[in-house]
């Protein structure tokens, strides 16, 4: 591919942002418009935008295949993982009131929703990315 | 433990997904036992499920513990309790099945994907079958069509892609449409759950868009049962799959499609809208018969043995769409018990050619002439659920068909029930081929037969002729599986 350097700069400059802002949307998921999906799409956007400007290799380096893995594995692993938390303490699934009744701390119930949100947004930015990863790897194999 | 047994027979499942896959990345060799016994605890909650649901009556599981028309709930009563044990019945007998097989026909290096797959697709259908929500519905039928699209390509021959590419089409065409009908009905009624639809509709049945979100929601799911002229994708499917998936798909995935319509068109609907405000049963009765007969025929005309069992399904779902169309208390309860009864044979089937295949690398009928000399087992298996699919008593098959003509005479369609016996008549017809061909087939010489042609290997047999025998049992103590089957009719025509 031929250098070209005000794509890479600007890639370079606006991938922090777009990062930030993929946390925002996901963090904002339980109080207003966004969410774990939303959020975590934009994430993976950063590195499909890392991946068009600097090639595979930058991307694969920074994200390796095991971590991708691991990341997928990671958001449904906490997700299921408050989901069982609220059985435990009596509730029905994913019912976040029956911890905060539990623990008696207050406003624990958002928190909560916030670590479901982060956990969708974790696994969609792990699926969407390694999807890219994987058409980039065979598109670039067979041509 | 057992209350909240609803949701954790999804939510677990899913992780145990994930868990194969981090598993599988450490060592392939724990993929299947995570597989087994994520299904097996499956099929124990399935049971105590429906062991429940007979002792206490409908069981209502809050989501997130928001009630109803806000949230997701999960129903369980006796029509889908009885179905959730039949599909993952099947799915477990099919785990035990797929190791050998899976170990010949996939990739080593696709086997870690081929589990994660599979479980998910086991995940997804018993979450169509427990939900009760339409939209919650359409989601699981997602999850479980992607995961079969990709399986039913995993045998990696160029065939079996186009088939599952074909799938693919066929299949997104069919869940737009169910879609579009599940947004008509949330236009008209503004609720998305099922018991608030059945109350809400009955207000707006004069509605075109109650109209056309019912023919929507009936040509979307009849593609996904294959029902006669919407068939097109499944004989290659089923043919080129792997034999695992071929069990699977045929026997756990068209069973519970077959559920959703009923689910939609009896719950949803209710018998009342499809007899008198919209007349589509006559319709329905119509078409089925043309299945039965035409899939028969199909099957007949077929020189492959698992081509032969997929037009032979085409036929069956008639059979089962028959119960829909003449919808009265016989009928549906031959209906019900035609969904155990093929669920069983067909997986049987299918096995049988899986083994076949296991062993002599080929289903063309022709290269199988005297197969049951070498393989006396897996022909036997065959021969007797074959004898279940015909319908010769003290068989499952038999029971159900006599209960669907019992029906169809006590509506007073007495020709449909006629046309009916004719497609027995031609199950014989396909039957036959292959058991001419395996018992009395002309044998030149040893040449035709891989050296390597013997009986296959016993974790493959068990399940089968486990299956088999089951055909004989259900026939004989049918009316245990009646005692089942009847309140879930009940329920389906809007009794207690």
């Amino acid at each position: 591919m031929r250098e070209n350097v005000v794509i890479r700069t600007v890639s370079r400059l606006s991938v922090p942002f777009i990062q930030v802002f993929a946390l925002y949307v996901i963090v904002h998921g339980a109080l207003e418009a966004g969410g774990g999906f939303q959020g975590g799409v934009v994430f993976a956007a950063s590195f499909i935008l890392m991946l068009i400007a600097f090639g595979r290799a930058s991307v694969r380096k920074r994200l390796a295949e095991r971590w991708i893995v691991i990341y997928s594995a990671l958001g449904i692993t906490i997700y299921v993982g408050i989901g069982l938390l609220c059985l435990l303490v009596g509730g029905n699934f994913l019912e976040y009131g029956a911890i905060e009744a539990f623990l008696g701390i207050p406003h624990l119930q958002v928190y909560l929703i916030d670590g479901i949100e982060i956990a969708i947004g974790i696994t969609v930015m792990a699926v969407m990315t390694s999807i890219i990863c994987d058409m980039a790897d065979k598109g670039g194999e067979s041509s | 433990m057992i209350d909240h047994l609803p949701a954790l027979l999804i939510a677990v499942p899913f992780f145990s997904a994930l868990l194969i896959l981090l598993a599988g990345w450490y060592d392939r060799r724990f993929c299947y036992p995570i597989s087994l016994i994520t299904i097996l605890l499956q099929f124990g909650a399935a049971i105590a499920l429906l062991s429940e649901v007979m002792r206490e009556g409908t069981i209502r599981y809050h989501l997130g513990g928001w009630p109803p028309p806000l949230g997701i709930e999960l129903v369980i009563d006796s029509f889908n309790g009885y179905i959730l044990a039949i599909i993952l019945f099947l799915s477990a007998a099919t785990v035990v099945y797929a190791r050998r097989s899976v170990e010949k026909e996939i990739d080593p290096e696709k086997k870690v994907s081929f589990y994660v797959l599979f479980q998910l697709l086991v995940t997804g259908l018993a979450g169509m079958t427990i939900t009760g929500d339409v939209f919650n519905l359409y989601v699981f039928l997602e999850i479980s069509s992607i995961a079969t699209y990709a399986l039913v390509a995993s045998a990696g021959r160029p065939r079996s892609y186009v088939a599952g590419f074909n799938y693919l089409v066929l299949g997104s065409i069919a869940a737009g449409f169910i879609l579009l009908g599940i947004g008509n009905l949330y236009v008209a009624t503004g609720t998305l759950n099922m018991a608030e639809l059945a109350v809400l509709l009955p207000a707006s049945y004069d509605l075109a868009t109650v109209h056309s979100a019912f023919l929507f929601l009936i040509i979307g799911f009849s593609i996904k049962t294959a029902f006669f002229p919407l068939h097109l994708w499944l004989p290659d499917a089923y043919a080129e799959a792997p034999s695992a998936v071929t069990v699977l798909i045929s026997t756990v995935m068209a069973k519970v499609n077959v559920y959703a319509l009923f689910r939609i068109v009896f719950t949803v609907f209710t018998t009342a809208y499809v007899v008198e405000t919209f007349p589509v049963t006559g319709l329905i009765l119509f078409i089925a018969t043309v299945a039965v007969i035409a899939g028969a025929i199909l099957a007949i005309a077929q020189s492959d043995l698992k081509r032969l069992l997929a037009y032979s399904s085409i036929s069956q779902i008639g059979y089962i769409m028959f119960a829909l169309g003449v919808a009265n208390q016989l009928a549906l309860e031959g209906g019900l018990l035609h969904i155990l009864g093929h669920a069983v044979m067909k997986g049987c089937l299918f096995m049988a050619a899986g083994l076949i295949i296991y062993r002599m690398g080929t289903s063309r009928l022709s290269d199988l002439k005297g197969v049951a000399k070498t393989m006396p087992i897996s022909c036997a298996a065959f021969a007797l659920a074959g004898a279940s699919m015909i319908g010769i008593p003290p068989t499952i098959g038999f029971a159900s068909k006599y209960y669907l003509v019992l029906g169809a005479i006590e509506a007073g369609q007495w020709g449909y029930a006629a046309v009916f016996l004719l497609g027995s008549l031609l199950a014989v017809g396909y039957i036959w081929r292959f058991i001419e061909i395996a018992y009395f087939g002309d044998h030149h010489g040893e040449d035709h037969h891989p050296a390597a042609a013997r009986e296959g290997p016993v974790s493959m047999l068990v399940p089968m002729v486990g299956l088999a025998l089951l055909c004989l049992f259900l026939g004989v103590f049918v009316e245990v599986v009646i005692e089942a089957v009847r309140p879930a009719a009940m329920l389906l025509l809007g009794g207690a």
